[in-house]
């Protein structure tokens, strides 16, 4: 006899000693017992077992069986699920829940059958809320009376197999607690790797049954009243997410981004504190031409700070860039006071009345020619002379920041060539390299 | 090593640092850098990056993950919070390590996404139902984000509760140049796990404060996790002694820690009477305007707060003691002043608390706080 025989099979997953809490003929304790037989037939390891329910009468199910037990929010035992699978591809986690946690938490399960991640729902249908009272949820049918619908119910039910089959599910099943048949299908929805739920219709015999003189029969009755289809409605084979995340990433690494070592390469005759103030538009380049300020002061053996400021909207409005430059540490980070203000467009001036008032004769704003006159400050004005270099919308940045730079004797305009050369991609440098060198004919 | 960093990157390596192996969230200005960056480098490192549907799936992604191993960090803004809330409740009960780190951004709703502000430090203190404790720590620099990210890894995992990281536009996105060499490397906490052998009870503590050993889900134990008042067994109960014992339990293991929960810098100054006290991204503002004073002789004394909650009591009270003056920077209407009035009552003589607030979207200027600073 081999030694595998001898080992006594599982009887059953429940604890012998705990009676289920459920009220008599309440079609919870059958798809329990039938969900003990599937894992009976199954034969799986109770640790690799994991129990997740919902919230309601079925929330207390994982309670009366001895595998592993999570008991979660109101319409969320999906998304712990999800959580767990992608951890531990080979758990078998099966979701217990009722139809007032599909109606909470529809929008989880979508993304679960949209996802196909490896989980089994079994949804406890019985058409209506039991733990609060008998409210009407979204499979109650219509016309029902239940406890928040007392002049029948108004709207229509949700068909959960069409819902998650239309979104990919891999396995749907539609069925009555009374169904001997139930085990197998139960224990064939486990089995499915991708997504599977079987939606299982029951009797609340506290709330439903007495409210709509409702029986086995009439249950059985409703559903065909309502066209809908039985038995297995989807049976599909397409990848399960959490093994297809594994795989992806076990052939596939990237490279860790390594960082930037800036070394100081470069002297800056800068002295004091300097705060740098750049007003363009979106998609001006403004936010990667302020990094590579920053970075240049750096390779100058400054320290260096930028602050970034936009809109919400991406490609349209204002981009305003703020750069402090020093020989010490930098704590604060405004600028309210700009020593060098930069005036690029409409956009940007649009934004910096405040610091234009504020700066006096000692400090600078350069602005492009046509926006010169609108300038009202005590500062030094000086324009930008395009007579001889033609800046685009997406170099104008980049050209008077370098202008600026050369002309304020902020640090030597190789170490912009440095940062650039180092902090973008071969091509970008190579466009901003010629940008920086037409910086000099326009101031 | 100078490195020109954002609060994100830090965050991220800090993270990495700790041990990060799984990352759930939805998108949000000012918090998605953080979003992208785990995604792009947790799969490189035999972690999982998710991006959930919601804010509620994406937490609940991370509480599953928790409780089957992992070391699971979520990022949001405020109106994440608010989906996160029943969910960091959930956390609280079942004892889930999880780190969350939250972007404030200004005003209540929608607000304003781009801009910074510090509008939601009481709202994180009391983000659930219940009343029990919460672990938040707020970093101030760069090195800060990478040092208490590690911090709230191993805090989490010491108390098994959720830990935020409470943060804001400016310290997210800003970048700084910094000498990485600086930064301080914590010693990982890791999780106190059951012995694989002999009986396992999943929330059995011998003492009330202590914390009860963990077994990952599909590990060596069958395991429980409940959301509801539960025994030590993880069943639900209703028996006033259990409940009892479960709720001062979750208190107590906490509360009874709150010296080791202390984490802040103190910058005296001998005869001192004016304290600042901040945190975030206003106690640069602080440190400026302590910097401004000082260099025109005037004298004055910081405390930078880097746990925002539990309230440094001790910390505080060793810092307002013998100062007549207490100023306290924030971009709120003056959240965390109120602790530090509650504080500062059981103090005799008793300092005057004063707020520099701003709620404009703009910085705190460090002259509006030097403006208050007597000889
Ligand atoms: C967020 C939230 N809202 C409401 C409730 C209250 N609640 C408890 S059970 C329940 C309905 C349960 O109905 P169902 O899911 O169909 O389960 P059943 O009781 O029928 O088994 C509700 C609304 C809750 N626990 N959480
Ligand atoms: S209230 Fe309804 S669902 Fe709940 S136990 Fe009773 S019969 Fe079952």
């Amino acid at each position: 006899m081999s030694e595998d025989s001898m080992i006594p099979g599982i009887s059953t997953y429940r604890f012998p000693d705990r009676p289920y809490p459920f009220c008599p003929g309440c079609g919870h304790t059958l798809t329990l017992e039938h969900l003990n037989t599937a894992l009976v037939k199954l034969q799986l390891d109770p640790h690799k077992v994991v129990l997740v329910t919902d919230i309601g009468c079925v929330g207390m199910s994982d309670q009366y069986f001895d595998v592993n037990a999570f008991h979660g929010l109101h319409g969320r035992a999906v998304t712990y699920a999800t959580g767990i699978k992608l951890v531990n591809p080979d758990l078998r986690v099966i979701v217990l829940m009722g139809d007032g946690g599909i109606g909470i938490g529809g929008h989880h399960l979508l993304n679960a059958a949209r996802r196909n991640i490896g989980i089994t729902v079994l949804v406890f249908n019985n058409l209506i809320f039991g733990m609060t009272g008998g409210q009407h949820s979204v499979t109650t049918p219509h016309g029902a009376t239940t406890s928040s619908t007392r002049f029948g119910n108004l709207e229509r039910p949700l068909d959960i197999c069409k819902t998650v089959a239309v979104n990919g599910a891999s396995f749907v099943y539609r069925g009555a607690a009374f169904d001997k048949d139930l085990p197998d299908h139960i224990a064939d929805a486990i089995e499915t790797p991708g997504f599977a739920l079987l939606d299982i219709w029951e009797l609340c015999t506290a709330h439903y049954v007495p409210n709509n003189d409702f029986s086995k029969g009439a249950l059985l009755q409703t559903i065909q009243n309502l066209g809908l289809a039985s038995g297995i409605l989807q049976r599909l084979d397409a990848p399960e997410l959490a093994r297809a995340y594994h795989e992806q990433f076990a052939n596939n690494q990237l490279p860790i981004t390594q960082p930037q070592s800036i070394e100081i390469k470069f002297d800056s005759a800068l002295t004091k504190t300097t705060r740098i103030v750049l007003a363009g538009a979106a998609g001006g380049k403004v936010k990667s031409t302020a990094s590579a300020l920053a970075l240049g002061g750096m390779y100058a053996g400054l320290w260096a700070t930028q602050r970034d400021d936009y809109p919400v909207t991406v490609m349209t409005g204002y981009s305003v860039s703020e750069v402090i430059l020093s020989r010490e540490e930098i704590l604060f980070m405004g600028i309210a006071k700009p020593d060098i203000l930069a005036v690029l467009t409409p956009e940007g001036l649009a934004q910096v009345p405040r610091q234009l008032r504020a700066m006096d004769e000692s400090q600078t704003v350069y602005v492009v020619p046509e926006l010169t006159e609108r300038i009202e400050t005590r500062a030094r004005k000086i324009a930008f002379d395009f007579s001889r270099a033609h800046p685009t919308k997406k170099s104008l940045a980049l050209m008077a920041t370098a202008a600026i730079v050369r002309h304020a004797n902020l640090f030597p305009l190789d170490a912009l060539r440095e940062a650039i050369s180092t902090g973008q991609s071969t091509d970008i440098a190579q466009e901003n390299l010629k940008v920086v060198a037409a910086s000099e004919f326009i101031l | 090593m100078r490195e020109l960093l954002d609060g994100a990157e830090a965050i991220t390596r800090g993270a990495r640092a700790a041990g990060c192996n799984f990352f759930a969230g939805y998108p949000i200005t000012p918090a998605t850098p953080l979003l992208l960056r785990m995604l792009r480098d947790l799969p490189n490192l035999g972690g999982i990056g998710i991006q959930g549907e919601d804010e509620i799936a994406s937490i609940g992604m991370c509480i599953g993950a928790a409780m089957t191993g992992a070391k699971a960090m979520t990022a949001t803004s405020g109106p994440g919070i608010s989906l996160y809330s029943e969910n960091i409740g959930m956390a609280i009960m079942g004892e889930v390590p999880l780190v969350i780190v939250a972007v404030q951004r200004l005003g209540p709703a929608t607000g304003g996404a781009t801009t910074v502000a510090q509008g939601d430090v009481q709202f994180l203190r009391w983000c659930t139902s219940g009343g029990f404790p919460i672990i938040a720590l707020c970093p101030s620099s760069i090195a800060e984000c990478y040092s208490l990210t590690q911090h709230a890894f191993n805090l989490a995992e010491k108390f098994r509760t959720p830990v935020f990281i409470a943060t804001d536009k400016e310290m997210m996105s800003a970048q700084q140049s910094v000498d990485t060499n600086t930064f301080e490397h914590i010693a990982r906490v890791e999780r106190a796990l059951a012995p694989n052998h002999g009986e396992f009870v999943s929330y059995y503590t011998r003492k009330l404060a202590d914390i009860p050993a963990f077994s990952p889900i599909g590990g060596a134990h069958l395991t429980r996790f409940t959301t509801s008042m539960h025994d030590e067994t993880g069943m639900l109960t209703k028996k006033p002694s259990n409940v009892n014992r479960t709720s001062r339990h979750l208190y107590q293991k906490i509360v009874t820690h709150r010296d080791e929960l202390e984490f802040v810098t103190r910058d005296m100054q001998d005869g001192a009477t004016t304290l600042i006290v901040s945190y975030g991204i206003t106690a640069r503002s602080m440190w400026q305007a302590a910097r401004d004073a000082r260099s025109t002789g005037k004298r004055v004394s910081t405390l930078t707060i880097q746990s925002l909650w539990l309230t440094p009591e001790k910390s505080l009270c060793d810092a307002m003691r013998g100062v007549s003056r207490v100023i306290v920077p924030e971009l709120n209407f003056g959240q965390y002043r109120l602790e530090i009035e509650r504080v500062a009552y059981a103090l005799d003589p008793r300092p005057d608390v004063i707020g520099v607030n701003r709620v404009d979207g703009e910085l705190i200027e460090p002259e509006e706080i030097t403006a208050l600073i007597r000889e």
